[in-house]
């Protein structure tokens, strides 16, 4: 039996500036709240491919699993936590525009 | 220290219009990330979670001090006004962009210096005792020899594509400070009948399966080195399994082959290639030596350092803590903690960059070195001036206390940077740190050497810390694993784990008990952590980390 399909974003890292972005339809964002969530697997994976050509804006392309219960996009897994806000030891990354 | 010649420029200028070139193709489409993933990082550039990274290697881990306003320098223009230095006696920059990175290196190279062989798997930036030049318990300073290896490895066309990474260090002091036995090759100057010498030590390496080196040859005398080396590496790059990542390291070609099938290769090649050296490698080892030149040292008034030691208890801590003996009458060599109750390890501002070059030119002979216990070191110190130094030191958050101490403690990078990481290791160094300075218990409990990695790769030297800290990720949650009795010196030893992991929440108490059983068990207070563990074993301080195990089973 394959794994059950979460919902889940489409996540890489920026070409130029080496940053974590998220995809919005055609759009890369910054922000993980703004990101499209993905609900149907046959769908993720051709976004996924798609997604992943556009190597002239960025780097390692590769899909998330998150949580939507609570009405906003969040992070199922620490990594990906840290992806979306920065490091711990500095206010450094997304969390100095938060 | 050693100077770029005419042929070092050039070489350098091309090699960084080279990869200026590699980063517009890049931009503008005409190489795929697979095609500029392996030339990005032959030059030092990874990218991490948050951001790009920038390694750039500190050879032998010796700086002067425009060398060190030049870091600064990048870190305020490119970066975020700091740099991190590593356990391998590199500098990263957490966070540059793409487009920036070449003029990052042009900086670098007006004051010689580069990020070549800095990633990949090619020999990487040779690293050496830090107290180099400077150590009482010196037979001789082995960064003239770590200079020239680097000279023969940079773009060494033979060794670009070898099967792993390949991490030599070099020491010429009786006390290891290099950690030689966890080094890929692992090399120790040595005396036999007057005669100047190498002890050369192989297949040590940390990480997945940690292995202590072992000696491959007892005496390779000066001369017949780099021939040695290359015959070495030469064996390995055919022999190493490039089948299996995980099995590709040296360490485990040796351990599969055993060392004498190793040796009996490495002979046969030596034969065939020694020929091929006649000499000329001796002679830029002369002029290298020329170079590194032991400074004047003077003699002063120790007058005011006396008064001062039995004056003032914070310089008199200070002074106790963080010196150790130099070669040279009068002298001291001073380790500059980058460790503050609370800072991340190895860490330092740009501004503390500029201060710690400023001192080192007006009080230490312009010279700097970087440990791999992410420590900055003022080499050449005299007495005289330490207590003027240690108030400006203070001034600049540097005036730390801890070398060798419990908050001293190697931390990576993590998963607060690290893209292959599986847990955090910063925030762990931070609590730990934290903890003891408010027990006020740190120079009680002595010597201890904390080290802490944020996965299997093991870059902060777990395996050979007194204490060790491994951070994984189990089923999502992050699991600190600890080990005990593990020791990077010439004594080395692999420490042993002690039982199941902890959480971030419960793995500063189980150090805590941890401290404190040993506090307890000594027999004296000059019997040191490790000392009391070895005389003990492991059972007593695994039922202070699990006391409910003890329990359950009474």
């Amino acid at each position: 039996m394959p794994k059950d399909f979460k919902p889940s974003v489409i996540t890489a890292n920026d070409l130029l500036v080496g940053d974590v972005v998220y995809l919005d339809g055609l759009t890369w964002v910054r922000d993980l709240a703004q990101a499209e969530v993905l609900t149907d697997e046959a769908d993720a994976e051709i976004r996924l491919l798609e997604a992943s050509a556009r190597t002239a804006e960025v780097v390692g392309v590769y899909l998330i699993p998150v949580e939507t219960a609570k009405g906003t996009t969040q992070t199922i897994h620490f990594r990906e936590a840290f992806r979306a806000t920065g490091p711990s030891n500095y206010s450094h990354g997304k969390q100095e525009r938060i | 220290m050693y100077a770029y010649t005419d042929f070092d420029d050039k070489f350098l200028a091309e090699r960084n219009a080279q990869f200026r070139a590699q980063v517009e193709r890049r931009i503008d489409g005409s190489l795929t990330e697979d095609e500029f993933k392996p030339l990005r990082l032959m030059n030092g550039l990874y990218l991490q979670l948050h951001a790009y990274m920038l390694r750039v290697a500190i050879p032998y881990g010796t700086l002067n001090g425009a060398q060190m306003h030049k870091l600064a320098d990048i870190a305020d223009k490119w970066d975020k006004g700091y740099g991190h230095f590593t356990t391998r006696q590199n500098i990263q920059y957490n966070w540059p962009e793409l487009r920036d990175v070449p003029d990052m290196l042009d900086a670098l190279a007006e004051v010689n210096m580069h990020a070549i062989q800095t990633s990949g798997n090619t020999i990487r930036n040779v690293t050496a005792d830090h107290f180099a030049g400077a150590a009482a318990d010196e037979i001789a300073d082995p960064r003239p020899v770590a200079e020239l290896i680097r000279q023969w490895s940079t773009d060494h066309p033979e060794f670009q594509f070898l099967p792993r990474k390949f991490k030599v260090a070099v020491s010429g002091a009786r006390h290891d400070r290099a950690v030689l036995k966890a080094h890929d090759i692992g090399l120790q100057i040595v005396e036999r009948d007057g005669l100047r010498g190498f002890e050369v030590i192989v297949g040590g390496g940390l990480g997945r399966t940690p292995m202590i080196g072992k000696v491959l040859y007892d005496f390779v005398p000066s001369a017949d080195l780099l021939p040695t080396l290359e015959a070495i590496v030469s064996v390995y790059n055919l022999l190493g399994r490039r089948d299996n990542k995980y099995k590709a390291r040296i360490k485990i070609t040796v351990h599969e082959n055993g060392i004498e099938d190793i040796r009996a290769r490495v002979d046969a090649r030596y034969k065939l290639i020694r020929p091929q050296f006649t000499g000329i490698d001796q002679q830029m080892l002369a002029r290298i030596e020329a170079d590194f030149a032991k400074p004047a040292f003077v003699s002063k008034s120790l007058g005011a350092y006396e008064s001062a030691y039995t004056n003032d208890p914070v310089f008199r801590a200070w002074v106790d803590t963080n010196l150790t003996d130099h070669a040279a009458a009068g002298y001291a060599i001073v380790s500059i903690s980058l460790k503050a109750h609370g800072a991340t390890p190895g860490d330092a501002t740009s501004a503390q960059m500029r201060e710690m070059a400023d001192l080192a030119a007006e009080y230490g002979h312009n010279e700097l070195r970087i440990s791999h216990e992410q420590n900055v070191i003022l080499p050449h110190v005299h007495r005289a001036d330490l207590p003027a130094l240690h108030a400006r030191l203070k001034e600049a958050g540097l005036g730390t206390a801890n070398i060798g101490l419990i908050s001293d403690i190697i931390a990576c990078p993590g998963m607060d940077y690290c893209a292959l990481a599986t847990a955090r290791s910063i925030p762990i160094a931070q609590e730990i740190a934290t903890r003891f300075d408010d027990l006020k218990l740190e120079h009680d409990v002595g010597p201890l050497k904390i080290k802490i990695s944020g996965c299997i790769n093991a870059c902060g030297h777990h395996h050979v810390g007194h204490i060790g800290i491994l951070g994984l990720d189990r089923a999502g949650v992050e699991s600190y694993q600890i080990t005990l009795g593990g020791d990077g010196t010439e004594n080395a030893a692999i420490g042993e784990r002690a039982g199941p992991g902890f959480s971030a929440d419960e793995i500063i108490p189980a150090i805590e008990r941890l401290v404190m059983a040993y506090l307890d068990l000594r027999t004296a207070r000059e019997e040191t952590f490790l000392e009391t563990y070895r005389r003990l074993g492991l059972a007593p301080f695994k039922a202070a980390l699990y006391p409910e195990a003890k329990a359950n089973a009474a």
